[in-house]
């Protein structure tokens, strides 16, 4: 009887495992932003790195038509990649940059910006990381194109900017009026 | 025509499996019949056809017959001789192949070595080692056939990996995989054996050589692995503790269990069922390693294909395997004799199962580690990812009760024991390892976690498995790999302590301060080469005495277009100075890691020690 019970109990773990690993297998590996925008609560305060007042980014994504939201940091080699890109989007009149720093150390976020220059109107930091992480970001850099009126997220980047996505980006910002 | 070849070959080799499953039921009956009749020439002409099918591949990568749609995907004309011929297993059609080539000739050894041993063993040993071999070559022609010819015939093929392009890399497949197919002969060899009655000293003695042969492979294969990420990867460590890694460490530290087990019951007649478990266990965890790697299931470089028809092909054998071996174990198990034999707690089957239980634990911590996030991705749908510090905080602290026992324990005597061993001789090594770890952690000024008692231990190991060596009692196998263990211990700990990093952007005549070096970029230079462009950069690093040159280059491959970064390691035997060089956008700044590593060739000899212990005992027992 003891016996049975064990190979009951072996055999069932093993066919959980199986259905398990089975269902694993039919997910795709690569991670999918949701880009439901009713989850997301621009509401949070954060303060700016040149400055040492508070806001929220509901008050940032007011100006102009549309707002890139890009989440960065100095460690983050892949920053310095897309970071041209970024400039080469200042350019566009109704697009408003905003970035985010994310966990990081204020001396080197500064000198990263002096260096390599600011695209950016606004930034702020966010040392801890979790305001990055309720805007559903899954890791440096991320890029949100915003619809400033509606508050929506058009589109989302995982990863640095390239010039295929910046062509796309200009694309939907035209497209969007 | 080499398609044709190959496949039909293949072809030939699957009735083969097929006629050798379907006779061996009726030659199990006929208990007079000698194996070596009809089933070992089914066998040889198994294994024939499968090496022309794969010396068929190897040809058509060396010739680059781009009418083969393998070699179209995984290779190009410019590419060297050697790469091409390496090329046949960089991928996961050839890769499979030559899983299978090493199935078919592992088991024409074990039939040739084995005619001393009962016919039904013999046969019910080929019976289950020829369902794996039917797997694989269902496997191989209906999901992933290495032999589909395209037409039209492309003048050029894609290329292949460049990071695939190493030596290294070359001959860690065929290693790794010479000891995952050795636990399928343990595997088929433990049923056979429990279904016959005959788990006893005389298959612990046979199956003895198997373990050793697939343990050493293995701990080939993870070191070139290693070597491979150290040196080609650039990121600057040995283990990284990445799923495809654990993968091929959880089935070593189950055949090091085994292997232990075994002697134990080669010499005392005791944990019949444990041998048994521990057998299926470690070829399942071999299995599932292929399966967890091949199927991508796991993200990662190692993953070939990502069709999820191939992944539930695996998957379906991978349990039906598993399955099928729990309900033999579990209906054959009162055939194991349960002779309880008198043992004491001090004695030398203590101290082994003191070592399995530790083995076991480590085995449990990857596993969860490895295979918990993608359990809990397909419940709950949350991603987590497991890093190092999951392992270092579980594995640590029970590393240092861990290498105490392997001090004391090999020094014990069968049955029984005085507790007074742990005599005043390894009281004064336990002293002398506590002062120089206080000594050397103080001097270094570095305490994370454990770190003292760690020392203390990893020492302790040390000094006694040096002093082992004057003992005549034990086997010098034993001591040589024991020794090894306790040096990679040592080195990776002090590696891990004393390692220095520094990075920064820099471009050509920057010069940077670091600890008491000054890095100098002094040039930069263009250089072609045959299926690749390389940006060689010229670094030098100097102190008061002395100054030495590192040349990282940042390779451009065209085939297909891919940038690697090389870095470039100057190794001495007291440490390693590593230079990787990444690109940064245009405008002439690169950016730079330099980093200082202790000991780490001694991590590598420590390996190349740990497994030349096995090839002796090898090479005593049948020499």
């Amino acid at each position: 009887m003891v016996k049975n019970i064990k190979l009951i109990a072996v055999v069932s773990l093993v066919i959980v495992s199986f259905f398990i690993l089975l269902k694993g297998l039919n997910k795709t590996n690569n991670y999918s932003p949701d880009l439901n925008s009713s989850k997301i609560d621009f509401n949070f305060k954060a303060k700016f790195l040149y400055s040492n007042e508070e806001t929220t980014l509901y008050e940032l994504i007011n100006d102009k038509d549309f707002s890139i939201i890009n989440i960065w940091a100095s460690w983050c080699l892949p920053c310095r990649d897309e970071h041209s890109f970024l400039l080469n989007l200042k350019s566009l009149d109704k697009l408003n940059i905003i970035g985010i720093n994310y966990k990081d150390n204020e001396i080197n976020a500064k000198k990263f910006i002096k260096e390599l220059g600011n695209p950016y109107s606004k930034i702020v930091v966010d040392p801890s990381g979790v305001n990055s992480i309720e805007l559903g970001a899954y890791g440096v850099p991320e890029t949100l194109l915003v619809h400033n009126k509606t508050k929506t997220i058009l589109k989302k980047y995982i990863g640095p900017l390239d010039d295929e996505k910046l062509a796309e980006l200009k694309m939907i910002i035209k497209n969007e009026n | 025509m080499l398609n044709q070849i190959g496949n039909y070959s293949l072809y030939i080799a699957l009735l083969s499996s097929i006629l050798i499953i379907i006779q061996s039921p009726i030659l199990l009956n006929r208990n007079n019949i000698n194996v070596s009749g009809r089933i070992f020439s089914l066998i040889s002409i198994q294994s024939l056809m499968i090496i022309i099918s794969f010396i068929a591949l190897i040809i058509a990568f060396i010739i680059s017959d781009f009418s083969n749609e393998t070699v179209y995907n995984n290779s190009h004309t410019s590419k060297p001789l050697f790469y091409k011929i390496s090329g046949t297993w960089g991928n996961h059609e050839g890769s499979l192949l030559l899983w299978l080539l090493v199935l078919s000739i592992f088991l024409l050894i074990f039939t040739i070595t084995s005619k001393s041993l009962s016919n039904k063993y013999r046969i019910l040993t080929l019976f289950f080692q020829e369902i794996i071999i039917l797997g694989f070559l269902l496997f191989i022609l209906f999901t992933s056939n290495p032999f589909m010819s395209l037409f039209p015939i492309p003048n050029e093929g894609t290329g292949l990996n460049p990071l695939l392009q190493d030596p290294a890399l070359a001959i860690h497949p065929p290693i790794l995989y010479l000891g995952y197919v050795g636990t399928s002969i343990i595997f088929s060899s433990s049923l056979a054996a429990l279904i016959s009655g005959s788990v006893n000293k005389t298959w612990a003695k046979h199956i003895k050589n198997w373990v050793l042969v697939s343990w050493i492979f293995l701990s080939i294969g993870i070191l070139l692995g290693s070597i491979w990420a150290y040196y080609e990867l650039g990121w600057g460590g040995f283990w990284f503790w990445d799923p495809v890694e654990n993968v091929s460490l959880m089935p070593w530290f189950c055949l090091t269990a085994l292997f232990h087990t075994i002697l134990i019951l080669e010499k005392r007649e005791m944990f019949h069922s444990w041998a048994v478990i521990l057998s299926i266990t470690t070829f399942s965890l071999s299995m599932s390693g292929t399966f967890l790697v091949r199927s991508g299931i796991l993200n990662s470089i190692h993953t070939f294909a990502n069709d999820p028809s191939r992944g539930v092909f695996i998957l379906c054998f991978l349990f039906i395997l598993i399955t099928l071996s729990i309900f033999i174990y579990f209906f054959h198990q009162n055939k194991i004799k349960n002779n309880i034999a008198r043992t004491y707690i001090v004695s030398k089957e203590t101290a082994i199962l003191v070592n399995n239980l530790f083995m076991m634990f480590f085995l449990s911590v990857v596993l969860i580690g490895t295979v918990y996030p993608i359990f809990l991705e397909v419940i709950n749908n949350d991603k987590i990812s497991v890093g190092p510090p999951f392992y270092h905080k579980l594995i640590v602290p029970f590393m240092i009760p861990f290498l105490i026992f392997m001090a004391i324990g090999p020094n014990f005597n069968w049955i029984k024991d005085k507790i007074d061993k742990i005599n005043l001789q390894q009281l004064l090594f336990f002293i002398l390892s506590i002062i120089v770890s206080f000594i050397f952690l103080k001097r270094v000024g570095i305490s994370y976690l454990f770190s003292l008692p760690l020392f203390i231990a990893s020492l302790f190991l040390f000094f006694i498995t040096i002093k082992d060596f004057s003992v005549k009692k034990t086997n010098l196998s034993q001591k040589i790999s024991h020794f090894g263990f306790s040096l990679f211990i040592l080195s990776v700990l002090v590696n891990g302590v004393l390692a220095k990093e520094y990075s920064s952007n820099m471009k050509v005549g920057d010069e940077r301060k670091f600890l008491n070096k000054t890095i100098k970029f002094e040039s930069l230079k263009i250089n072609e080469n045959k299926n690749y462009q390389s940006l060689e950069a010229n670094f030098k690093i100097s102190d008061k005495n002395n100054s030495i040159n590192l040349k990282p280059e940042i390779r451009v491959y065209d085939q297909p277009q891919t940038i690697t970064s090389e870095a470039d390691i100057e190794s001495t035997l007291y440490s390693d100075n590593f230079l990787v060089l990444n690109i940064l956008k245009n405008d002439g700044f690169y950016n730079v890691r330099y980093q200082i590593k202790p000991f780490m060739i001694w991590i590598w000899i420590s390996i190349i020690l740990i497994s030349f212990g096995g090839i002796l005992s090898i090479v005593k027992r049948n020499g």
